[in-house]
Order: structure tokens, then C-alpha cells, then sequence
């Protein structure tokens, strides 16, 4: 039987493209999935697992989210009470977050709790945004990382980003990048995790972590 | 020197106009070498860094045709694309980035309405907006914008230029030397150093490709993030792949996976 996946659109750019490559790992992986792109609380609602995407800055992104009505409630209940697994994309990762520090200070969802602040390189001549293929730093292993080469060696994930999650507790992060200093690229806690790179632009990393969340049985 | 792991990038750029690739790209045995979307596959499939289509059609009307190339292109490409090319309003933007365009190029409306870069970055973040500067030599050490494909003086110094336009929220400057485009002598490297220098947020490096040489010393010497370049990859004076090897060989950092 197909498991359903619901893409949140909240008004946060172009989801079509997110849906296709969800559709393409599912097929690559053999795993059965119907992709919903959904401001449907009741779709949400009835999915097995649920992506949140986000491009632009933190305070629009909160502030399109708010204004799904019923959206933010039905995530707290089906992804923390009722543990369905869950992955952030970019600001979709950091309104994981407590609060974030762009331009003014927003309230996150508080579920991986620390801010998200400007990313300060500790090399000026380092440009922000961060913005290209990088590699990830394995903080700890994780079914979202299976078959996936990290460290310097290993495959590359797509940024553009110019603020970072900081997580309060380490061992929140599952993987880092490095741009002048340690930067968040992965969270996990529980059922929910986050990635602040962009798997459906990360070409072959981007693939097999997708693949990797469909599988996911936290 | 710390460790640095973000790679150069090379971008390959289509020109498009009314739905087709202007002279064909013709590195690959493509069904349709016109269509862009199968040159973007190739591209993808190369191992491109990013791709970027800059739509040269002439009338407005006929707009519709880019965006349903876009759509088509981000159903097929896993990686990130940059549209630019007559983007003259907010709602020009919406309607790109929810094609698929992950970046939007923005060129003669940044000199003619500066208000419009800010406004374009506090709508859709500053992540992707792109400023395009095309700049020719008017003395030695000073460039001036030019527009219409570098027919209109506009009087404005570049690099001013540049560190006003990434004040307004542009998140990275595609550089163009209009002495060089065209050319194949290689960038102008003075001006992309002096733009790259000036600012802080990455500069990719347009106009003159003619050889591997050139695409490191876009980096080596111009201080680019990034390298873009059309003819040599589309008439398959090189691959993409050999343009990553020869960067890597100078000791640029690559993303060969």
C-alpha cells in the first residue's frame, strides 16, 4: 500500500519541483508514495509523513504558516503528539527553531530549541550568503545519513542561506558544514528532523536523503 | 588559511528566446538540441553547478512560452536554476520563482529602479535575488554600467554600482564584461576582482570565456565564486567535466561527485 506525504504550501515559493523530486526518490527507491503539495489541515491531518519547505525570510515564512488557519495546531498534534515523521527544508528547518534573529525576532516552533542568527564566518573575506555545494560533517549516524559519504571526501548538498540554526542542545545536530566555522546542516530529534540545505536541488545527495526519509522509522 | 569546503561553482548559460536555445547547444547527441530543457538535462547530467537561462525574447506577449520551459526544466533538474532576462516587476519574479526558478536575475531594472531591488529582496529574501552588471571599460581602473546589451551608457562606475545594489539586498552579482563577451580572451579580470572585493556577497564571473585557463583565473585572479560561461560548453569546446578537472588540477576547491 502507498504511504501518503504531505508538502506543506504555505505560500513559500515553488513546490512543484519539491513534489517531483519526493516522486522521483520514492520511484528510485521503490518505496510507494503519493505526494501531496496541501494547505489542507485535514490532508495533513491524514498523511504519514509531513514535509515543511521554506524559502525567504524567517518572518514571512512564520507569518504565511500562521496564516494557514489550523496549520501550526495541526502540526503540533499529529508531528509531537502523535510522532509522524517530519522534515524541515531550509526556513522550513529553522522555524524548527525557538526564535529566529532575521531582521526582527520571531517566535519559531520551538521543537529543536536555540535561534537562528545571521552566520558570522570567522574568515571576512568568506561571502555570505553561503551559497553553493558543500559537505557535510557527520555528527552522529542516522537513518537519514545511510549510504550517504560525508566528510571532506563525501557527496555535497546544496546552501543559500545567510542565517543558521544554533542548536541548544548538540546533540540536537546531526551534521554540520563548514563556511568559516562550524554552520547547522542537519537537526534530529525523535520524529523530527531538518535540513537546511536543499535536498530536492542537491541532485544525488539530495535523492538518497529523500529516499532515506521516505523509509524513516523513527 | 582555515579548511574551506564550499566549492566553485560552474554555471552554463542558455539563451532563450520564444522557448528555444539561441544556436543550439551541440556538446551532446541532444534529440532536440533547441530545446532547453533537454540542454538542461545534459547539463544536469554533466554535473553542472547550477544552470542559467537568460530569456532574450523580444515581446512581452510571448513571456508565457519561458515560463512553461521553466516548469518543464524544474520537473527534470534536481539542482538550481537561475532565470533572468526582462524582469521588470515583482510580479515577474513571483511568476519565475513559482515556475521553479530557484534565482532571478535582475538587470536594466536595477540601474532604471533601484527601489525595486530592495523591494524584490524583502518579498522573496535576498537568497535569490540576483543582480545582473553589465560593464564596459570607460578608462584604466573605472567600468561604467551599460544596458540594452551594452548600447545604453548609463554613466554609473560599477563597483558603486554594485556596493549600492548589495546594500538594497541583492544576494549575489552575475559580473559581466561587455569589452570581452563574445570574444573568447578570457574575463575581465580587473573588473571582477574590483566588484568581488567590494562586496560581500558572491560574484560570479561573465564574458570571454574562451579556455580552462580563463575559467580559473576568473577565480584565482578575479576573486569570483563562480564561473559562467556559455559557447565553450555548448558547442562542446569542452565538457563540464573537464572544465571541473582542470580547476581542480589549479587547486580550486570542485565538487566532482
Amino acid at each position: 500500500m502507498s504511504q501518503s506525504v504531505a508538502i506543506i504550501d504555505y505560500g513559500s515559493g515553488n513546490l512543484h519541483s519539491a513534489a517531483k523530486s519526493f516522486e522521483r526518490a520514492a520511484q528510485e527507491s521503490g518505496i510507494a508514495s503519493t505526494i501531496r503539495v496541501t494547505s489542507d489541515t485535514a490532508v495533513v491531518r491524514a498523511a504519514d509523513r509531513i514535509v515543511l519547505p521554506g524559502v525567504g525570510a524567517f518572518a514571512d515564512c512564520r507569518r504565511g504558516l500562521d496564516a494557514v488557519s489550523g496549520m501550526v495546531e495541526t502540526l503540533e498534534e499529529v508531528v509531537r503528539r502523535q510522532g509522524r515523521p517530519f522534515l524541515g527544508i531550509c526556513v522550513g528547518m529553522q522555524l524548527l527553531a525557538s526564535r529566529g534573529l532575521e531582521y526582527t525576532i520571531t517566535q519559531g516552533l520551538g521543537w529543536i530549541p536555540g535561534d537562528v542568527a545571521l552566520i558570522e564566518p570567522t574568515d571576512a573575506d568568506l561571502k555570505i550568503p553561503h551559497m553553493g555545494w558543500n559537505t557535510l560533517e557527520r555528527q552522529r549516524d542516522h537513518a537519514l545519513l545511510d549510504g550517504i559519504e560525508t566528510g571532506p571526501q563525501g557527496l555535497h548538498a546544496y546552501f543559500v542561506h545567510s542565517y543558521a540554526l544554533k542548536a541548544e542542545r548538540p546533540q540536537d545536530v546531526l551534521a554540520v558544514t563548514d563556511h568559516g566555522g562550524p554552520v547547522t546542516a542537519m537537526v534530529a530529534h525523535g520524529n523530527v528532523a531538518g535540513t537546511q540545505f536543499h535536498p530536492e536541488k542537491s541532485q544525488r545527495l539530495g535523492l538518497k536523503l529523500i529516499a532515506n526519509f521516505l523509509g524513516w522509522k523513527p | 588559511m582555515p579548511p574551506m569546503t564550499l566549492k566553485t561553482r560552474i554555471i552554463p548559460c542558455l539563451d532563450v528566446k520564444d522557448g528555444r536555445v539561441v544556436k543550439g547547444v551541440k556538446f551532446l547527441d541532444l534529440v532536440d538540441a533547441g530545446d532547453p530543457v533537454e540542454a538542461a538535462k545534459a547539463y544536469d547530467a554533466a554535473g553542472a553547478d547550477e544552470l542559467c537561462f537568460l530569456d532574450i525574447t523580444a515581446s512581452h506577449e510571448d513571456r508565457g512560452i519561458l515560463f512553461d520551459v521553466v516548469t518543464r526544466t524544474a520537473e527534470a533538474c534536481f539542482m538550481p536554476l537561475t532565470v533572468g532576462g526582462g524582469v521588470r516587476k515583482v510580479e515577474d519574479i513571483r511568476a519565475l520563482l513559482l515556475a521553479g526558478a530557484d534565482k532571478v536575475s535582475i538587470n536594466t531594472a536595477a540601474v532604471t529602479n533601484r527601489h525595486f531591488v530592495k523591494e524584490a529582496a524583502e518579498k522573496f529574501g535576498d537568497q535569490c535575488i540576483v543582480v545582473a552588471i553589465d560593464a564596459k571599460q570607460v578608462e584604466p581602473g573605472r567600468w561604467e554600467i551599460f544596458t540594452h546589451g551594452g548600447r545604453n551608457a548609463t554613466g554609473l562606475e560599477a563597483v558603486a554600482f554594485a556596493r549600492e545594489v548589495v546594500s538594497l539586498g541583492a544576494g549575489e552579482l552575475l559580473v559581466t564584461s561587455m569589452d570581452k563577451d563574445g570574444t573568447k580572451s578570457g574575463y575581465d579580470l580587473g573588473l571582477t576582482r574590483a566588484i568581488a572585493d567590494a562586496v560581500s556577497v558572491p560574484v560570479i564571473a561573465s564574458g570571454g570565456v574562451g579556455d580552462l585557463d580563463d575559467l580559473v583565473a576568473g577565480v584565482s585572479e578575479g576573486h569570483a565564486s563562480a564561473v559562467l560561461a556559455a559557447s565553450i560548453f555548448h558547442f562542446g569546446t569542452y565538457s563540464i567535466g573537464q572544465a571541473k578537472t582542470h580547476m581542480a588540477q589549479a587547486g580550486l576547491r570542485m565538487r566532482l561527485d
